[in-house]
């Protein structure tokens, strides 16, 4: 069968299937289990009531349950795990994670993955700040913030395409097609260079990619939030003679403090999970290897699951202060 | 710009240009894709696409007509072919100067009759047209090269896109993977707005035990990395049968996209009016009817943004496609998929990436400037709160 065509009938089937079984759950609860008449009422009422939340909440918590919850724990074994003869798994402690351990690609990913984790989500908070406060109040700043949003649209891959062409490294005697060859050039420069193969500082040049792709993003939410500053507390600042420096960092950043600390942990947990960009661009060699790409490494490559899940739970483990303090936050809140 | 500025011109100034260079360093990139994915493989290496924008100048290759077919006698002995170097390809050129070997184009002047070695000569204009004069043995063969450094006006070319979309038996696959990306998308967007909507309301106006501990474990699953996933739900997928294919990525990325839908419509669904509710529940509706009449239209401004993040989030993936899609056979590969491939294989053909890379941005590019305003209101509603 033409895909397409599968795509709609399952569209039409899940669409259908979805309001089918909310509509007929709902039915069968009202009208044959526990219908509002007859001796039992008021008991039938009540116990319906109890039961509805459950329904419409089903299918959303068995998906939740089998696609998040369970592979968490599902991951947790198997990192335990060793696949021995035969695909039997046996048992062996943390054996996968002191050999990982041991493994240097690993020790470089984990150094990589701490670099991103300063770099990316400072710099794409900062710029971002830079940028909604910049463009605050100018009269063409929606236009400039909806060109520096617009990479949030691209994909990673789109993105790693993107910032080739800009690393792009020609042959000594011919035009550089690459800018910032180019630039190098033009600046003095002595020869083109191979920016992606520079161990170390290639590491910022694939963060230069997410960096472009979120602080469109701490932009767009860091803008609101200073749009939401009471007008009286700037007012009063610069009654008192405080310098535009000084409204900035001692009267307006510390309004949105909260706000920068959401979209700083936002984008750290979108840092951690970076894939993409270094899978297209460099693939890890040349010392850009990071975590996500390493245990993809392991498990699609090396086809070792032992490992590649331990490397899976380093990443949740480093997500597990941020997911928290989400949560203690979000209770607080609802309280 | 209260705090910074007191209105000084030259403040104002300093503000506008730096939001100019800011927002230049923003869309360059994506500019020099899209200005690339417009030029010929020739033109691409021969300069950087930022020159493409003005007239250029380039070294062409270029040959005069075969004599053997084209040259007439004048006198005794002379022979003279004539004709136009740029006849074909490149209209509009300019010539300044030309030459008969690679390594000096320069050699000749423009107008100039030019002498060849023993006798040969040629007159070369600025338009292309050419007087090659010399004996019977000299004015045979094949027609003279020539080298010349010409200036061309920008000139663009819709070709890349046809040569990547439309020609028959292309190695880029780059028709087939849209047509791919597309079946991926669209049930993956669908499916999952619905699920999540009526979770978010027994979760923001349903009244029952746990309902606090669901929220938080909702709140908490929003940031599991989904490499987590991927292992076990493979093995699960084989288990039940469905194994690498569209039912497992429709599914996955309903999974993966829920705990957002929820978060984000039931923070939406607790805003709206209580009266509303109440005074239908006093009427007799039931909660179905409430929900499908009342809350679901008021609803929807959250639901457009959670569908634009959705739609971007998958038409933009490339891990989940990998491991729940793509098979050996790659006969359901998807755009990221080809375009990483290509970076592999053609990574020095730029028209051909460059307008790959194109194809597949342009959707979300159209999407998000369409939907922004829906885009913003659900980045703010998911973060800031």
């Amino acid at each position: 069968m033409h895909p397409a065509l599968l795509g709609l009938i399952t569209i039409i089937v899940g669409v259908s299937g979805c309001i089918g079984y909310f509509y007929g759950s709902n039915l069968l609860l009202d009208k044959v289990l526990f219908p509002a008449s007859g001796p039992n009422i008021g008991r039938n009422i009540s116990r319906r009531e109890l039961i509805r939340p459950w329904l419409f909440l089903f299918p959303a918590i068995l998906a939740l349950g089998l696609y998040l919850a369970y592979p968490v724990v599902a991951t947790l074994i198997l990192s335990f795990q060793e696949r021995g003869a035969g695909g039997v798994r046996t048992f062996v402690g943390f054996e996968n994670y002191t050999q990982m351990f041991a493994e240097p690609k690993f020790i470089e990913a984990m150094r990589n993955n701490v670099l991103w984790l300063v770099v990316v989500p400072a710099a794409a908070t900062g710029f971002g700040l830079l940028a909604a406060q910049l463009t605050d109040r100018l009269r063409w700043g929606n236009i400039a913030k909806s060109i520096i949003f617009m990479p949030m649209a691209i994909s990673f891959v789109g993105a790693a395409v993107i910032f080739k062409l800009i690393y792009e490294a020609r042959p000594e005697d011919v035009a550089q097609i690459g800018v910032l060859n180019h630039l190098y050039l033009l600046f003095g420069g002595d020869a083109p260079q191979q920016w992606l193969t520079i161990p170390f500082w290639n590491s910022f040049f694939l963060m230069a990619v997410l960096i472009w792709i979120q602080t469109g993003f701490a932009m767009v939410i860091l803008s609101a939030a200073l749009r939401g500053i009471p007008e009286e507390t700037i007012e009063a600042a610069i009654i008192d003679g405080a310098n535009p420096f000084q409204i900035f960092f001692k009267i307006k950043v510390p309004q949105i403090m909260g706000t920068i600390v959401v979209v700083w942990t936002t984008i750290t947990i979108a840092t951690l999970k970076v894939f993409d960009i270094v899978f297209a661009m460099t693939n890890g060699q040349w010392e850009t290897q990071v975590l996500a790409n390493y245990m993809y490494d392991k498990l699609f490559r090396a086809n070792d699951w032992g490992m590649g899940s331990a490397a899976a739970m380093i990443i949740m483990l480093l997500v597990t202060p941020i997911l928290v303090w989400n949560v203690y936050n979000a209770r607080k809140e609802m309280r | 710009m209260d705090g910074l500025s007191g209105k000084k011109p030259a403040v104002v100034w300093l503000l506008n240009i730096s939001v100019v260079v800011l927002v230049a360093l923003w869309l360059f990139p994506t500019l020099g894709l899209f200005v690339s994915s417009f030029r010929t493989s020739e033109q691409i290496t021969a300069s950087g696409w930022w020159s493409s924008l003005f007239p250029a100048q380039q070294t062409l290759q270029l040959r005069a007509l075969d004599p053997d077919d084209n040259r007439i006698e004048t006198s005794a002995g002379v022979f003279i072919v004539e004709g136009n170097v740029l006849e074909g390809d490149y209209a509009d050129v300019n010539i300044d100067s030309w030459g008969t070997s690679s390594r000096d184009p320069n050699a000749f002047t423009i107008g100039d009759t030019a002498d060849l070695g023993e006798g040969e000569t040629m007159t070369l204009n600025a338009d292309g047209t050419y007087v090659w004069q010399g004996n019977d043995d000299q004015i045979s063969g094949r027609g003279q090269r020539l080298f010349v450094i010409a200036t061309l006006p920008p000139e663009f070319t819709t070709n890349n896109y046809r040569n990547v979309l439309l020609k028959e038996g292309n190695s880029e696959n780059m028709a087939k993977a849209f047509f791919n990306t597309l079946t991926v998308v669209i049930p993956a967007t669908i499916i999952p707005i619905l699920i999540a909507a009526f979770a978010a309301y027994a979760l923001a106006w349903m009244d029952f035990p746990g309902r606090a501990l669901l929220i938080a474990t909702v709140v908490g699953l929003l940031v599991v990395p989904l490499q987590l996933a991927l292992i076990p739900l493979l093995q699960f997928h084989n288990a039940i049968g469905i194994g690498k294919g569209y039912l497992g990525v429709w599914m996955a990325h309903t999974g993966f996209g829920l705990p957002l839908a929820i978060y984000l419509l039931r923070n939406y669904m607790v805003g709206l009016p209580r009266d509303i509710i109440e005074n239908a529940r006093v009427d007799g509706a039931t909660e179905f009817q409430i929900f499908t009449k009342i809350i679901l239209p008021l609803s929807f401004p959250a639901l457009a943004s959670f569908a634009i993040f959705q739609f971007l989030w998958t038409w933009n993936d490339l891990l989940v496609a990998l491991v729940f899609l793509i098979d050996s056979s790659g006969e359901t590969t998807v755009m990221t998929k080809q375009i990483v491939e290509l970076l592999g294989t053609r990574g020095g053909d730029w028209e051909i990436l460059a307008t790959s890379a194109f194809i597949s941005i342009a959707v979300p590019l159209l999407v998000f400037f369409m939907m922004q305003k829906y885009l913003v209101r659900g980045l703010l509603a998911g973060s800031v709160k």
